[in-house]
């Protein structure tokens, strides 16, 4: 059966919008942390988790200071935030409504009963003390939707283009961390082993939820280098950019092969997987780290519009 | 006014179809029961069986609540009826068939010309032209309500685009999940083979373009539309595509939908648009939840529409009053489904009596529907009436009216047992290469005590209906 442009699209929003909200609630968690042990030099951890959600101006644009119950408000429950976790489910329940005639009768449950209980524990201002509590809740739906996704969709074009969707938002996501928090990771920065430094690091790793396995790749020892390394370039490390470029590239080469057709944007997508293979952690470092992902994250958007373009999710004029 | 109930004898016996329910309900325990309601809404909630309600903008989608208690009908009783329906929708299409041709109906003066002529569901865009397989009316939901034993009148013949199919289907998937016994002990006829029949419907009147196995879509107006649930939910259960205006586009004489993979033609289109946002280049210039060029494409042979644009002037309430004289004149036969008794306002005599009779009278807008601008006569106050009466005078043409039918009652569930209500009854049916009606339909039921009104749409619920085998 053909698949609508409309329905394409559909997929491809409702699985951003999935990643967006489970990302939001894992920066929070970190935020927390940080705020938590008082150890930050930077007094505005909160800040810094809205410029990693992209979300700055939209903040600044209601509230002057950055006191954590309102950012934590503006960031969990704000309709005006389009990255709050209850924005983004609602746009994603919104766009799997849309496309339910494309889901399994589970996964289109699953989106539905998460939005339905995500959105009632936040009908009222969650306190800090019952914050961990919510951020588990929301990840814990998450993985319902994931791994009813994995286990009851069938392997076709649908498939491919929800994958498109939830790893083209997490590589922006890992990106977005690292842009706030290059300078932490830098070696004029860093004095090794203090304190201070290695709680930051955690802390970073702690947002893409990989604390421990950093651990297991790198024995435990923190150090800058490799947790860039980790966060970009290794394939084994679910939520980096490397990882995220592997999935979007064999998700392309599917729909090239089910279609017949190769499209611009699988080879704006190998293009980037490669710069990712033949990069070393080294050369990201002396080339500078910041430059490096400012470029990445301005790919990675213009292949998310090539795709748009390549399938027809919009009528063209 | 005392009303015929389907389940209970006044003598306090269960008439036959009820009887193996009745000895069930009787075993179980309340609070049980009680909880099983409870866990039928989480279902439906979580399924997202919801309805849209216009004009509320906050928590804009609602369930319609659902009781547990079944509306049961014997065999024999089915029987009568669908003998009646099947009458009824073959009268209507050859009727529609007619009035877009020669208009017999009309030079034989059963019928008069003013209430075509001038009428809007009357589309002058159809005349002389016959819709593939000679169907105007694909699928239709006929209301019928019933007065006693033997008494059951047509209400109104829905031939646009019915709705509620959906409920239908998952209020029975619903009582097999929570009660398997119930279709245990009663061999109950499957409703869930709606969609199966819909689609073999829909592909045996493709259009003379069409190629191989014909394309199926269902047009939506889209997720804001109150039916989008049901819309969705048809297309799914069809394995076909689910498609908003924007979606399709007239290209080398075809409706074609636009794939990842290019644009694909459309064969037969179930269109859950009405007529006048279907095609923006001929109807409402300003529609953009239709297809602009469709109607061409449509008269080329390209497409099917079901239901033909122009079905509406059938189903008219004007109309309505004529129906056994047109049921008679093209099958020959007697119609075997009563009319409603119904005044028509147009004429001096009738507006004169509903006038001076009002407080027992129904009076219903000619073109309304979803049970908004009606008077209820018992039910009104004297004021509610008195505004009615003026509308009435400025505009008589525009209302028809009818006696207060005391509508059967089938008990629901309340905190105290069993408790009688007025319900209605929507059967489906599904005209093509043949006629198919689906055993028993949607039996919507007041949940007030003694209200009469059962739309969804004014606080109304549904219930699982059952026609047994034997």
């Amino acid at each position: 059966m053909a698949l609508l442009g409309r329905t394409a699209n559909g997929l491809f929003w409702m699985f951003r919008y999935i990643e967006r909200a489970e990302n939001t609630a894992r920066l929070l968690d970190a935020g927390q942390r940080i705020a938590l042990t008082n150890l930050s030099s930077e007094p505005d951890e909160w800040q810094s988790v809205l410029v990693s959600a992209g979300v700055e101006a939209a903040y600044a644009a209601k509230h002057q200071d950055h006191d954590p119950d309102t950012v934590v408000d503006f960031m969990l429950r704000d309709r005006d935030n389009p990255s709050s976790v209850r924005a983004s489910l609602e746009t994603a329940r919104t766009n799997g409504r849309m496309v339910r005639t494309a889901l399994s009768r589970e996964l289109w449950e699953a989106v539905n009963e998460s939005w339905l209980v995500i959105q009632r524990r936040l009908s009222s201002p969650v306190t800090a003390r019952e914050l961990p509590a919510v951020i588990d809740l929301v990840k814990r739906q998450g993985a319902l939707i994931r791994g009813t996704f994995q286990t009851t969709m069938l392997r076709n074009e649908i498939f491919d283009f929800c994958n498109l969707g939830a790893f083209i938002e997490r590589a922006d996501n890992t990106a977005r961390i690292l842009d706030v928090k290059y300078w932490l990771l830098l070696p004029e920065h860093s004095q090794v082993g203090s304190a201070l430094d290695n709680f930051q690091w955690r802390s970073i790793l702690r947002s893409v939820s990989a604390h421990r396995s950093y651990a297991w790749e790198y024995d435990g020892e923190y150090r800058a280098v490799n947790i860039i390394d980790f966060l970009m370039l290794n394939r084994r490390m679910p939520r980096s950019l490397a990882y995220c470029y592997t999935v979007i590239e064999e998700s392309l080469k599917y729909l090239n092969r089910n279609y017949e057709v190769r499209h611009p944007c699988f080879e704006t997508a190998t293009e980037i997987n490669q710069r990712l293979s033949d990069t070393s952690v080294r050369q990201t470092i002396d080339g500078g780290l910041h430059e490096f992902i400012e470029v990445f994250i301005r790919d990675n958007n213009r292949l998310a519009q090539e795709i748009g373009q390549n399938y027809r999710f919009y009528p063209t004029a | 006014m005392k009303s015929f109930d389907e389940m209970l004898i006044p003598e306090g016996d269960v008439r036959d179809p009820y009887a193996r329910f009745y000895e069930w309900f009787r075993e179980q325990d309340a609070d049980a029961l009680g909880e099983k309601a409870g866990e039928a809404e989480a279902f439906f909630r979580r399924t997202g069986i919801t309805f849209n309600v216009y004009g509320q903008e906050e928590a804009a989608e609602r369930l319609i609540p659902f009781d547990l208690v079944p509306r049961i009908m014997a065999k024999a009783e089915w029987d009568n009826l669908a003998e009646g329906i099947e009458q009824r929708v073959t009268a209507l299409n050859a009727f529609l068939d007619d009035l877009y041709h020669d208009q017999e109906i009309i030079k034989a003066g059963i019928v008069p010309e003013r209430l075509i002529a001038g009428n809007e569901a009357f589309l002058e865009e159809m005349r002389g032209f016959r819709p593939p397989g000679g169907v105007y009316t694909h699928i239709i939901g006929t209301d019928i309500v019933r007065c006693g034993e033997n008494e059951f009148y047509v209400l109104e013949d829905n031939a646009r685009t019915p709705s509620g199919v959906s409920y239908m289907i998952e209020n029975r998937e619903t009582m097999m999940q929570m009660f398997p016994e119930l279709f245990a002990q009663n061999r109950v006829r499957p409703v869930e083979t709606y969609p199966h029949h819909l689609r073999r419907s829909l592909a045996a009147v493709a259009p003379p373009a069409c190629e191989g196995t014909p394309t199926i879509a269902v047009l939506t107006p889209g997720i804001y539309n109150s039916a989008f649930f049901e819309h969705a939910f048809l297309a799914d259960q069809m394995g076909v595509e689910l498609i908003e205006g924007s979606d399709v586009a007239e290209i080398d004489g075809r409706i074609q939908m636009r794939t990842t993979e290019g644009y694909k033609p459309i064969d037969v289109i179930y269109r859950r648009v009405d007529d006048a946002f279907l095609d923006p280049k001929v109807f409402n210039p300003n529609s953009v939840l239709g297809i602009p060029g469709i109607m061409e494409v449509y008269k080329n042979g390209g497409i099917t529409i079901a239901n033909a644009p122009g079905t509406g002037i059938s189903d008219d309430k004007a109309i309505y009053s004529y129906m056994p004289e047109i049921v008679e004149f093209y099958t020959g036969d007697k119609a075997k489904l009563q009319n409603v008794p119904t005044w028509r306002c147009a004429e001096d005599d009738s507006l004169k009596y509903v006038l001076e009779h009002l407080e027992e009278l129904v009076v219903k807008e000619v073109h309304g529907s979803g049970g908004y601008g009606m008077l209820v006569g018992p039910t009104s106050t004297r004021e509610e009436r008195e505004i009615f009466a003026e509308k009435l005078k400025k505009r008589p043409a525009n209302y028809i009216a009818q006696p207060t039918l005391a509508l059967s009652t089938v008990p629901i569930l309340v905190d105290g047992g069993l408790a009688p209500r007025h319900v209605d009854l929507r059967p489906f049916v599904l005209v093509s290469d043949k006629v198919r009606i689906i055993p028993g339909g949607l039996t919507r039921v007041a949940l007030q005590e003694g209200s009469l009104v059962v739309n969804s749409s004014q606080g109304g619920g549904t219930k699982d209906t059952w026609v047994l085998r034997d």
